[in-house]
């Protein structure tokens, strides 16, 4: 359809005063509040650490070089490549992860149980059951992770009383604090998004199935796992890009010798004061989680229109 | 050609929670017939037919396949295969996917399973189209496509739960022919659930008509429709006349019954041989098309009925009258088009005939004590 003749449409469906106002909203939602600030930190990374007194002077130039000293450091190192930073942001990737396919393998049958097998009354008690914990807050839900797996913690005082362990297990150090607190955190958004593609699932689908001879297993891989596909890449993205740009969590429940690239860039920020050097290590950061959840889409054969259903 | 498998019900009870779903019900299904339960929605047929797949555990009673207890069998182990309403085809898989997938579930190579799929293609009239996916076919395509895919479970006894409703009425009368020529063609027990009483007189060699969980009558279409048991099948089945009454006389397998139409006189049901005294409610049954315009002279033992015509319908091969009889009762008759100008009689009076042999006399049951 012509844009013009879709825009007439669109007025006269709405009424001109709600057409209005949802061109309004969702321009000052796209351009404003997403594309505006993504576009200054862009900006940002590709300029000079100055001091004001010399910004906007002659030596306030486009450059690469905050982008050339994530991959290789100082120049001048000897070492070659900036080892300790893309360690980090290697190993945030893969703990991202890791956190994404965790969530994913303990969401995935809760949400099937919610969309077909739980009666109606059971699916809403679970469903307020997975909602109520969000009401407390991030930072007191991550505090209290630090309680029950600290070593004088619950889960440690339980293994020494039964016996199993004869010393407290750091699980801190160890960052299964930090793994379990980011998992428990995006249970919901990997949660919602399935059950949503489950739930429009045909139930003599999976009877069908089960009466040509497929045992369980193979009813999910054939019949509901594709049909939810969409959802479970929703989810995914979801976790996994949250995951990967959590700050709160890692800060709090991350072990003393490990770091999460989020933690980088705000000390870059906030203690270096580099904002160029942050703004283009947080451009690193989306353009190579946006790069990997596409591949892995295009992997699945998922299209980018699907996800949004 | 192997001949299926019979069905047995015995005393099967199915119970939801204080719901009777089906009432101690049994049914005796012949390798290779064609058997259908017939009943308005909410009758209990699709519940048997759950149970016989194996979806349902009868909360009493046996089930019997090819002989054999199915107590505690799941649906992927009996030897059924199920077609169910809507059809349930998998939409993200191919034709041939979907058919060749009882084989997929056994382990079978993409070459055997793609052979069969096509085998069972030709046989369903769809040769070479296996690469198509669900949503590409048509209403009638599709309906072949989950026949061949149950099929293809290799199944002694195929299920099948309405499979035409979603059809036009073309394509289903198409489709009643196609489903009896391939029933024929694979010698399987075919078992059909339907509220069509049409399609389970047309298709079926056996129809169980059922009502409130309770089996009402089995029988060959003829018999249901001719000799009904119940007040109920004889309703349902078909259209008919009904004259709530009493009996006044006995004799010689006929009944008289006072009804508000007059003394008729009627042959009475085999079901209901001996239950007819005189005094008995009893209700008389006269099909619309055993109506006839009477004649001048009064036939002996002819019945006679007198009604004022107050509807005509016209449906190419036949009029239909409807008329209003003595006391308000409503009287429907079929007369045959026989292509002559014809005016129409709407306001007339007309005396209307039938053969007693041709109505049936029934005790009247609970359809009496409705009206």
């Amino acid at each position: 359809m012509k844009p013009l003749a879709w825009t007439r449409q669109f007025v006269e469906r709405n009424g001109w005063p709600l057409a209005a106002y949802i061109v309004l909203a969702v321009s000052f939602w796209v351009l404003v509040l997403i594309v505006l600030p993504q576009l200054v930190m862009v900006d940002f990374s590709l300029r000079f650490d100055l001091p004001p007194a010399k910004q906007g002077g002659p030596e306030d130039v486009w450059t690469l070089a905050n982008y050339r000293y994530f991959l290789f450091g100082p120049p001048g190192d000897p070492l070659g490549w900036n080892y300790v930073d893309l360690a980090v942001f290697a190993r945030t990737l893969i703990a991202a992860v890791f956190v994404t396919l965790f969530d994913l393998a303990i969401c995935y049958p809760i949400a099937y149980y919610l969309a077909q097998a739980a009666s109606v009354r059971a699916a809403r008690m679970l469903a307020v059951a997975l909602v109520i914990p969000y009401w407390v807050n991030e930072i007191l839900r991550a505090f209290a992770f630090r309680i029950i797996f600290g070593t004088g913690g619950l889960i440690n005082t339980l293994l020494l009383t039964i016996g199993l362990v004869d010393q407290p297990i750091d699980f801190i150090r160890a960052n299964v604090a930090l793994y379990a607190g980011l998992s428990y955190a995006y249970v919901l958004l990997m949660v919602f998004p399935i059950y949503n593609a489950i739930e429009s699932l045909d139930r003599n689908q999976i009877e069908a199935a089960r009466d040509l001879g497929a045992p369980w297993w193979r009813i999910h891989w054939r019949v509901v796992i594709p049909f939810a596909k969409p959802g479970i890449t929703s989810g995914c993205t979801m976790v996994f890009m949250l995951a990967a740009g959590a700050l709160a969590a890692p800060q709090i429940l991350g072990g003393p010798s490990s770091l999460w690239f989020t933690q980088i860039i705000y000390r870059t920020f906030f203690e270096s004061v580099n904002w160029p050097r942050g703004a283009a290590y947080a451009v690193i950061l989306l353009v190579v989680c946006t790069l990997l959840v596409l591949l892995v889409m295009r992997l699945f054969k998922v299209r980018l229109g699907e996800v949004g259903r | 050609m192997v001949a299926g498998f019979g069905v047995e019900l015995e005393n099967v009870w199915v119970q939801f929670d204080s719901f009777v779903a089906v009432r101690n019900a049994n049914v005796r299904i012949e390798p290779g017939e064609f058997f259908s339960f017939l009943g308005p929605s909410g009758c209990g047929k699709t519940t048997i037919l759950r149970t016989i797949s194996g979806f349902l555990e009868p909360s009493r009673g046996v089930v019997r396949i090819g002989g054999r207890d199915m107590a505690g069998i799941g649906p992927n182990r009996r030897p059924t295969a199920l077609i169910f309403q809507n059809l349930a085809l998998f939409p993200l898989m191919r034709v041939w996917e979907n058919i060749a997938f009882a084989l997929e579930v056994r382990g079978a190579g993409v070459a055997e399973r793609r052979r069969r799929a096509e085998q069972l293609l030709e046989l369903i009239a769809l040769p070479g189209q296996g690469d198509k996916l669900v949503h590409e076919l048509s209403g009638g395509q599709k309906q072949r496509v989950a026949i061949a895919r149950a099929l293809c479970a290799e199944p002694q006894v195929l299920l099948l739960d309405e499979p035409l409703s979603a059809l036009d009425l073309k394509l289903r009368q198409h489709m009643r022919t196609e489903l009896r020529a391939i029933q024929r063609q694979v010698g399987l027990t075919f078992v059909y659930i339907t509220h069509d009483q049409g399609e389970a007189l047309a298709m079926s060699d056996h129809v169980a008509v059922m009502r409130e969980g309770v089996i009402e009558q089995i029988a060959d279409g003829r018999t249901l429709y001719d000799d009904p048991a119940t007040t109920f099948v004889a309703s349902f089945v078909g259209e008919n006349n009904a004259f709530p009454g009493r009996v006044t006389a006995e004799a010689d397998g006929m009944a008289v019954i006072e009804t508000a139409v007059g003394h008729l006189r009627a042959r009475i049901a085999t079901a209901a041989r001996g239950q007819l005294a005189p005094g008995d409610r009893a209700m008389v049954f006269v099909r619309p098309e055993a109506l006839a315009v009477a004649g001048p002279g009064v036939l002996p033992g002819e019945g006679r009925i007198a009604g004022r015509v107050t509807a005509e319908e016209f449906d190419g091969p036949s009029y239909h009258l409807f008329l209003e009889g003595p006391g308000g009762t409503p009287i429907k008759t079929s007369l045959v088009n026989h292509g002559i100008g014809r005016s129409s009689s709407i306001g007339a009076t007309l005396t209307l005939a039938f053969d007693p042999m041709k109505a049936v006399a029934l005790p009247a049951g609970e359809l009496a004590q409705e009206e």
